[in-house]
């Protein structure tokens, strides 16, 4: 008897010990995920910061891109970003409004869901294939900011409608059943009511969306982006310049790689410093909604 | 009927017409892309383009076999699974199960955030920092080659494998997870026998849609790779997986030539890897849902 329990003490404190070492390596794991987003933004600042001056954000490359700055860069990844959300934020929204509020579930919705999925899981370079037939060949646009933002507005698409149903269901229910039970109709409900409750969340999407479409290099490449333009855009049909496919060209093509390393530091930082800055905001955001919220 | 019938009847349709965008969109795509592709395959045949084991699109005659492209395109994502899944689903468990409140606050938003990093910058980070480190460290006359390219991917896919598969592992109701526990098994006993096979099906969609990430990612693959378009021998060669293949090629292939045609066909395989990955996932997580508590 009294071994017995001795031996079930000695088997439990085993137990205790694994678990001790597995939870350690599971906290590892999760320690490993937080250090590499540190490690890569460290780095990059570390080595970047000096690049930056008030030259290098305001000016146009100059000496055959080897020195000067990136400003025809940020304002083209701007324009692309901004107008790619200006296209793909009324579609989502409305995508969003429909599988929420309107659809009964069936087949249908079934379809509409697996082919919203299936669009988030192109790969950005086969946006890219695609925005070069359909866009600058077929649609005759060229390779141009219009095809950049279509290009974009399309992989972005996904992202905007998730976080919009996200932000729909987040309205209680009491809501709408108050609302119809004055006497309002759906819409009437839905415009009124629905979407000015959700409209922070949504626009947490939108944020998020813009910052995935800044970052984008794969779908501009064959649409909008070009190595050099000798001016700003002035139209929509214009080639532009477009700062991840800059690092991308600095860092791989050409005869100075090496002497534009501060070049591409720089750049990255600062695309670093754009697309982290507003993720960082809608998070901060989002949290502070569903405290409200919930 | 009224006519504010009418016009709600009228907002409903508009608004499924709108929300049809997304599939209209994904059949547009595979439709440009088969169109673009396919006259390739007057000069080769299916076969011998996916398993020709020659890519020398600009030779004289040139040679349109993508074989080492597809096998490229899947030693990368197995290095990056092998990384990725163990990764992702470990972080997973920790914060749904495991951590603090505060050690959560913390670490989800970094998690977050790494999937925010723009591709063009792990590819530039895998280039500059992890590269040379790599050449030191094993000797090996190119750091940019398969392990740092799958490396690079295994960290864009753990936040989508671990996002997933914590959502997952919350959604497990707690009267399993309590019942486990009062028949005296351990924390650890409940999360490995419990918790993870209630939630299987939802970690099986967020692996495989990690994994349908790093098929599909470009600038990574472009940038770390290597370039090379060879069957790999060892973890350290170079290679040319099929995104990278494409970017790098598309801006001199002559238009509408044999060179672009095999490109848009080389884009239409890794559509339907995608598109693959893609419905399994969706099957598992829809056969496989947790319904009530009983399911167990």
């Amino acid at each position: 008897m009294e071994n017995g329990i001795k031996a079930s003490f000695v088997v439990n404190k085993r137990r205790k010990i694994i678990q001790a070492l597995v939870f350690a390596l599971f906290r590892a794991a999760a320690v490993i995920n937080g250090a590499a987003l540190l490690i890569v933004v460290y780095f990059m600042v570390a080595k970047g910061w000096r690049a930056i001056s008030w030259t290098f954000l305001t000016q146009p490359p100059t000496d055959s891109m080897t020195k000067g700055g990136i400003l025809p860069c940020i304002v083209g990844t701007f324009l692309l970003s901004v107008g790619a959300m200006a296209i793909a934020f009324p579609i989502g929204v409305a995508s969003a409004v429909y599988l929420n509020e309107y659809a009964k579930p069936g087949k249908l919705l079934r379809i509409v869901r697996l082919g919203i999925n299936n669009l988030a899981g192109v790969p950005s370079i086969v946006f890219g294939l695609f925005g070069l037939a359909f866009f600058v060949i077929y649609l005759n646009f060229g390779v141009s900011l219009l095809a950049g933002c279509l290009t974009l507005a399309a992989m972005s698409l996904p992202v905007i409608i998730g976080s919009a149903e996200e932000a729909l269901k987040a309205v209680p229910d009491t809501y709408r059943e108050a609302s119809l039970g004055l006497g309002a109709t759906k819409w009437q409900t839905i415009f009124r009511v629905v979407l000015p409750t959700a409209m922070p969340g949504i626009l947490t999407g939108g944020i998020l969306g813009i910052s995935r479409a800044a970052g984008e290099t794969a779908p501009i490449m064959f649409t909008a982006a070009v190595f050099f333009t000798p001016s700003l855009p002035r139209g929509v049909f214009d080639e532009i310049m477009a700062l991840p496919y800059h690092i991308y060209v600095l860092a791989t093509a050409g005869t100075h790689i090496q002497e534009t390393r501060p070049l591409q530091y720089g750049s990255s930082l600062v695309l670093i410093f754009l697309v982290l800055g507003m993720n960082l905001a809608a998070i901060i955001y989002r949290a502070r909604l569903r405290k409200k919220l919930g | 009927m009224t006519r504010r019938q009418i016009k709600e009847i009228g907002i409903q349709r508009l608004f499924f017409l709108i929300a049809a965008t997304s599939i209209i969109l994904l059949a547009a795509i595979a439709f440009f892309l088969f169109m673009e592709g396919i006259p390739i395959f007057q000069k080769v045949s299916v076969k011998d383009f996916l398993f020709g084991k020659y890519w020398y699109p600009t030779s004289d005659p040139p040679d349109f076999g993508i074989l080492a492209l597809i096998i490229g395109s899947l030693a990368v994502t197995g290095v990056s699974a092998a990384v990725s899944i163990p990764l992702g689903v470990m972080t997973a468990l920790y914060l749904a199960e495991i951590a603090t409140p505060r050690f959560r606050e913390i670490a989800k938003p970094l998690v977050e955030l790494l999937a925010a990093l723009p591709s063009v910058v792990i590819g530039f980070f895998g280039m500059v920092m992890v590269a040379p480190f790599l050449q030191r460290t094993f000797g090996i006359p190119t750091g940019l080659n398969l392990f740092n390219a799958g490396l690079m991917l295994a960290f864009m896919s753990v936040p989508t494998i671990c996002s997933i598969s914590e959502d997952a592992i919350y959604s497990v109701p707690t009267s399993l997870k309590e019942a486990s526990l009062a028949l005296g098994a351990t924390h650890l006993e409940t999360i490995t026998r419990v918790i993870l096979p209630a939630s299987i099906s939802g970690v099986s969609t967020a692996v495989i849609l990690g994994m349908s990430r790093a098929i599909g990612e470009t600038m990574v693959v472009l940038m770390v790779a290597g370039g090379a378009a060879m069957i790999p021998g060892s973890l350290f060669d170079p290679v040319r997986p099929m995104p990278a293949s494409i970017a790098a090629e598309m801006a001199e292939a002559p238009f509408r030539g044999d060179h672009y045609y095999a490109l848009f066909a080389t884009g239409i395989i890794l559509f339907l890897f995608t598109f693959i990955f893609n419905i399994v996932a969706d099957q598992i997580s829809h056969r496989y849902r947790q319904v009530g508590e009983a399911s167990l």
